[in-house]
């Protein structure tokens, strides 16, 4: 199908992008990468009357270790945020869960800004930001906030974002002293979105897992944070009745729904194997 | 209402200006604006990879862009990169191995395994067939596809 006429604008400031947001209030959209505005208007899924295409705005675009912590631009490509040694080695579970996003054709378009905006309950990075803690930056007209993920990510295809709010960058504290990563996922083919995914972040010392955080993409409406199966692994070294203990108690962590491609017994099933995959990666 | 934009941008090194509505995605541009027919229109939501082209030296799908956000980019299709001889011996290689049938897909696949080949020269079996998951081929059972990639592979490794 073909998408329903609409306006395209190009702004050249973030300013003017703002400022077109205002003026067509609900009837407009902004364009990223495109890679799931797009085929919504191919469908007739999505109809605005104008697209507001940042890719050209100055700036938004880098990766950079601030103050702050390490500042992804929202316009970051999924394939330029995989190649990145800053995101390597200052976030490695995003580089890590990087080439699980689609195909390499996707990810050269895909964004940053673009995949939190959407807020995809299967998508890989918006598990990864809950996983470290991490902030939205968004501006508006006048305005200017640092959202936690943990509000941001509100429900399916639902986010914090108030009309005309753009999203700017996301900011990750850099891994600390200690901290491994490990981002796993099952899909049916790779490249699909997954089935279950598994952002997995802990602190270890000396075999023994200090601290704990899993985040699950692909179980809820949001990333999941798997907190009872975080404190059974707290403070223990992970052997294979550990490991066990803590895979039962995702079964009160989790509640996922079941579709067409996985039931939810299926889904626990895989988020199990997701754990002991990861921890066993990140203990070794 | 007139909606209609001008863009000015090289095709397989050839510069075009024309005025395109908005809406037109870069393939339909392609094949009906440009009548460069080789890049083809499966499923237009991003999953078949018929509509593979290159946009700046980088792969993407030519159904998820538009024509307008290629005002002054460098696009690529199979009638530039064959034409230059880019591909004549990954085209060898799956006429050879019998990688295509109907050749729907092969365009495609063609442009998806040369940039694969051009980041990863040695890539193994498992590689291309990651790589090449989001290309469909509806006749060849994909077999025949990996292994002409991996013999063009091998082949320039030996050049
Ligand atoms: C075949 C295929 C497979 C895919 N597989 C995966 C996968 O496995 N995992 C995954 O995570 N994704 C996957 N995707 C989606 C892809 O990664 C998208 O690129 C991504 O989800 C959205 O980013 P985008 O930049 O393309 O956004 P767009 O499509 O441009 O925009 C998406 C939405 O966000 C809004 N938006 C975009 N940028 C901003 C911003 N800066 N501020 C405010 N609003 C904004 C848009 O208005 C729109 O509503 C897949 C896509 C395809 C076609
Ligand atoms: S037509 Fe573009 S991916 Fe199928
Ligand atoms: S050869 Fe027919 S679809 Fe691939």
């Amino acid at each position: 199908m073909k998408p329903v006429p609409f306006a395209y604008h190009r702004p050249a400031s973030l300013d003017e992008a703002l400022a077109l947001m205002e003026r067509y209030g609900a009837d407009g959209r902004v364009l990223a990468g495109g890679q799931s505005l797009v085929p919504a208007l191919n469908m007739r899924l999505a109809a605005p009357a104008a697209l507001i295409d940042i890719n050209r705005l100055p700036g938004l675009d880098g990766i950079s270790l601030e103050p702050e912590g390490l500042v992804i631009g929202a316009l970051a490509r999924h394939e330029a945020v995989e190649a990145s040694p800053l995101v390597a080695r200052h976030a490695p579970l995003i580089a890590q869960a990087m080439p699980h996003v689609g195909h390499r054709a996707i990810r050269t378009r895909g964004t940053v800004g673009g995949t939190v905006a959407l807020a995809d309950p299967a998508a890989e990075l918006p598990a990864c930001l809950v996983a470290l803690d991490a902030i939205v930056r968004v501006t508006g007209r006048g305005s200017r906030r640092d959202i936690p993920v943990q509000r941001f990510f509100r429900g399916i295809y639902t986010t914090d974002l108030a009309p005309g709010e753009i999203v700017t960058a996301v900011v990750a504290l850099p891994i600390g002293p200690g901290w491994r990563s490990r981002f796993t996922e099952l899909a049916r083919r790779h490249g699909d979105y997954a089935l279950v995914g598994l952002a997995a972040h802990c602190r270890v010392e000396g075999g023994v897992i200090r601290e704990a955080r899993l985040a699950f993409c692909g179980v809820g409406a949001t990333p999941v944070r798997a907190s009872r199966a975080e404190a059974t692994l707290s403070g223990r070294r992970p052997d294979a009745d550990v490991v066990a203990e803590a895979g039962r108690a995702l079964d009160a962590d989790l509640d996922p729904p079941g579709d067409v491609h996985a039931s939810p017994a299926l889904r626990r099933h895989l988020a199990r194997v997701l754990l002991a995959r990861a921890v066993a990666q990140i203990v070794t | 209402m007139d909606l209609a934009i001008q863009i000015s941008l090289t095709v397989n090194g050839v510069a075009v200006s024309r005025r395109v509505e908005p809406r037109q995605s870069l393939v339909d541009f392609l094949r009906y604006g440009l009548e460069l027919t080789g890049s083809h229109v499966g499923c237009e939501h991003g999953v078949c990879g018929a509509c593979t082209v290159r946009v700046d030296g980088a792969i993407a799908r030519g159904c998820l862009m538009l024509a307008v956000q290629c005002d002054g980019c460098r696009v690529e299709t199979i009638e530039g990169v064959a034409g230059t001889g880019e591909v004549f011996d990954l085209q060898q290689a799956f006429a050879q191995e019998n990688a295509l049938q109907c050749g729907f897909c092969t365009p495609g696949m063609l442009l998806t395994a040369q940039d694969l080949l051009a980041r990863k020269p040695a890539a193994s079996a498992q590689e291309i067939r990651e790589a090449l998951s989001g290309n469909y081929c509806r006749c060849t059972g994909y077999h025949a596809i990996v292994e002409a990639v991996r013999k063009t592979a091998e082949a320039r490794g030996r050049a």
